[in-house]
């Protein structure tokens, strides 16, 4: 009986997942010749990493540098939203907001509005005759031209990712023994010993997929380089995009989303690597 | 013997419901100090407040003579072992045990020698690098134990230390714990729900019930000449029976006039009456002051615990010897093991008012 009822998952799986990947790695390692028969070919692959112009230095190559630059906004995107969402969360998981579920109901609720109309909303906001800068004007300040900057793009991840910071961290930090707390007091630790030795180690899962949450679709998105960019910032989704819907270029574009499948599954690796040793020196050896 | 630690007139209210009335109680050095009460009657909270993780509603709490009612726990010379351990999962055996000690920057080889001493006390040695979410019960435990007795704290408070193990190992850590504070020195505050543990191992017990102190006094006070109907039920087993006084020394109860040892009582005064069940004696039909049948026999080892009905009354019975089923017999008490007591006051009815 139980069997019989993972077999819609199995289904669904095959259907959404499975299908759809074999298809990306099909298109990514195979070419169409002129006659329109297929082959199987490395060339995508090789394309990413040898650029278009022969002879650069590895990390001067065009699409070895949209990858480096998507990493690095995606990196400065999680340094930036853990280090606004720790203290955050910790403040929303505190004693005296724990039992005003409100607050933490209103840090949500932009999460329920479309995700384009904020960032749209953020290009209203950043223009150079826009919302903030007509304010600086009126208190007589230097207005501020950020939109379809590095900075713009940045600002825009970090506002539509930090949740997914703030939740896991909020999460562990509620879930913790009370008692765990009082313990390290009743040894003498003061209020910052009780953090820097006991919350923050005991944090740490939520941290860690708190960085996966923000850091994974933030290396993705195409988005929000596309709005608040400009189309200037050229990231990795960006490059798919472009491929597939503008180049038509589908077993180019496949490969990129290969190269980024690749670099996710590094970087989940390394982050659970992490995970599990913190969660070993919780949980000890499970034998 | 100095006091240590006194509490004056401490109330506390949660969310204007008195969780403690009034309570006065002090704790000289190196006592076993037990509060003792059903759950819910407000001795977790008492200890809580003697630890700083809880603040008073009112009164003061006071420590070799002065108030520590604003000093934060870290501040306390106190230490805790608590309900369910709160051992930190992400730490060894061993870090558990040196938490305190690096807190205070204690040098690193004088804490590994602490650490090895505490293993040793409390049985644990090997279990160094252990996690602690590997542990027993038991284990966890002595290791709660030794992280708040490695800190050579002056007195420790005990929030049910026990409560999670099984009996034989229960057993086993009462005359544990026990020895430990008689070799160290430490003064306990140990709190139990579990009347048999605080009778064992307490210099003192305070029996509490709905916020309030019943009774303090030794584990024989307590057992012997309890003050109330509810300390004689919660500690040990009675046959609590109303009765009436009729004068200083002559109480009647069952229909039946008895003497007693009590006096001081009114005329007349309805009373409860206390007797235990190992402190009735049965008696051939007409040597006895009461006359019933023996309804119902359980061997428990040591005695056998019998219901005798003598009409209106049931009575709890423990004896080595067995009287069958069936059989009429007389029952009798010495005067001296009738306990006359008060009518407590119904003091849930009065706070309704």
């Amino acid at each position: 009986m139980r069997r019989l009822f993972t077999y819609p998952y199995i289904v669904w799986l095959a259907i959404f997942v499975i299908a759809p990947l074999l298809l990306v790695f099909f298109y990514a390692f195979s070419g169409t010749d002129a006659d329109g028969y297929t082959y199987f070919t490395f060339q995508n692959i090789n394309k990413f990493f040898e650029g278009i112009i022969e002879g650069q230095p590895f990390f001067q190559r065009i699409y070895v540098r949209v990858a480096t630059r998507s990493l690095r906004m995606a990196l400065q995107t999680t340094v930036i939203c853990f280090l606004l969402g720790y203290p955050l969360a910790h403040i929303l998981a505190s004693k005296g907001f724990r039992d005003k579920p409100i607050l933490l109901f209103l840090f949500i609720m932009p999460m329920w509005m479309n995700f384009l109309v904020r960032t749209y909303g953020w290009m209203t906001i950043l223009e150079r005759n826009g919302i903030m800068n007509n304010l600086l004007r009126r208190m007589n300040l230097p207005t501020i031209d950020i939109l379809f900057t590095d900075s713009a793009v940045l600002l825009g991840m970090v506002y539509n990712f930090l949740p997914f910071m703030v939740l896991p961290i909020y999460t562990a930090l509620t879930k913790m023994d009370k008692r765990i707390i009082e313990a390290a007091q009743d040894l003498g630790a003061s209020p910052r010993s009780v953090f820097l030795r006991v919350v923050f180690p005991l944090s740490m899962p939520g941290v860690v997929s708190g960085i996966t949450m923000v850091f994974m679709p933030a290396a993705a998105t195409f988005i929000i380089p596309n709005l608040l960019g400009g189309g200037q910032f050229f990231l990795l989704g960006n490059l798919v995009e472009q491929q597939f819907l503008l180049v038509g270029n589908w077993h180019f574009g496949s490969a990129v989303a290969v190269v980024m499948i690749v670099l996710m599954l590094v970087s989940t690796f390394i982050l659970s690597r992490f995970d599990r040793q913190t969660e070993a020196s919780e949980g000890g050896m499970r034998l | 013997m100095p006091r240590l630690i006194e509490l004056v007139n401490i109330v506390k209210d949660f969310s204007q419901n008195r969780v403690l009335d009034n309570i006065n109680l002090y704790i000289n050095q190196n006592e076993f100090l037990t509060l003792l009460g059903p759950s819910g009657c407000g001795k977790t909270t008492t200890l809580r407040i003697i630890g700083g993780f809880e603040q008073p509603t009112g009164g003061d709490l006071l420590f070799n003579g002065e108030s520590i009612l604003h000093t934060p726990p870290h501040k306390r010379q106190l230490n805790t072992v608590f309900q369910r351990y709160a051992l930190f999962p992400n730490m060894n055996v061993a870090e558990n045990i040196a938490f305190g000690l690096k807190i205070k920057k204690v040098d690193r080889t004088s804490i590994k020698e602490k650490v090895q001493d505490m293993l040793k006390l409390v049985n644990l040695v090997g279990f160094e690098n252990r996690s602690v979410t590997s542990l027993s019960g038991g284990q966890q435990q002595r290791v709660a134990i030794a992280r708040a007795l490695v800190c050579k704290p002056e007195v420790l408070l005990l929030d049910e230390p026990l409560g999670a193990l099984d009996l034989k190992l229960r057993k086993e850590m009462q005359v544990e714990l026990k020895n430990m504070q008689q070799q160290l020195g430490i003064t306990f505050v140990y709190v139990t729900h579990d009347q048999e543990e605080a009778l064992t191992m307490s210099d003192t017990i305070a029996v509490m019930n709905e916020g309030r102190i019943l009774q303090i006094g030794t584990p024989e006070d307590i057992y012997n000449e309890p003050k109330s109907a509810f300390v004689a039920n919660f500690i040990g087993e009675s046959n609590i029976i109303p009765g009436t006084m009729l004068e200083d020394r002559r109480v009647s109860f069952a229909g039946t006039v008895f003497e007693c040892v009590d006096k001081g009582f009114e005329e007349d005064e309805p009373v409860d009456i206390v007797v235990r069940p190992e402190d009735v004696r049965i008696t051939s039909k007409d040597a006895g002051a009461l006359v019933g049948e023996v309804k119902h026999v359980t061997f428990k080892g040591v005695h056998y615990e019998m219901r005798i009905n003598t009409g209106g009354f049931t009575w709890k019975v423990q004896s080595t010897v067995q009287s069958p089923a069936g059989s009429i017999v007389g029952i009798t008490v010495a005067p001296d093991l009738i306990h006359v007591m008060q009518k407590s006051a119904p003091v849930r009815e009065v706070n309704a008012l």
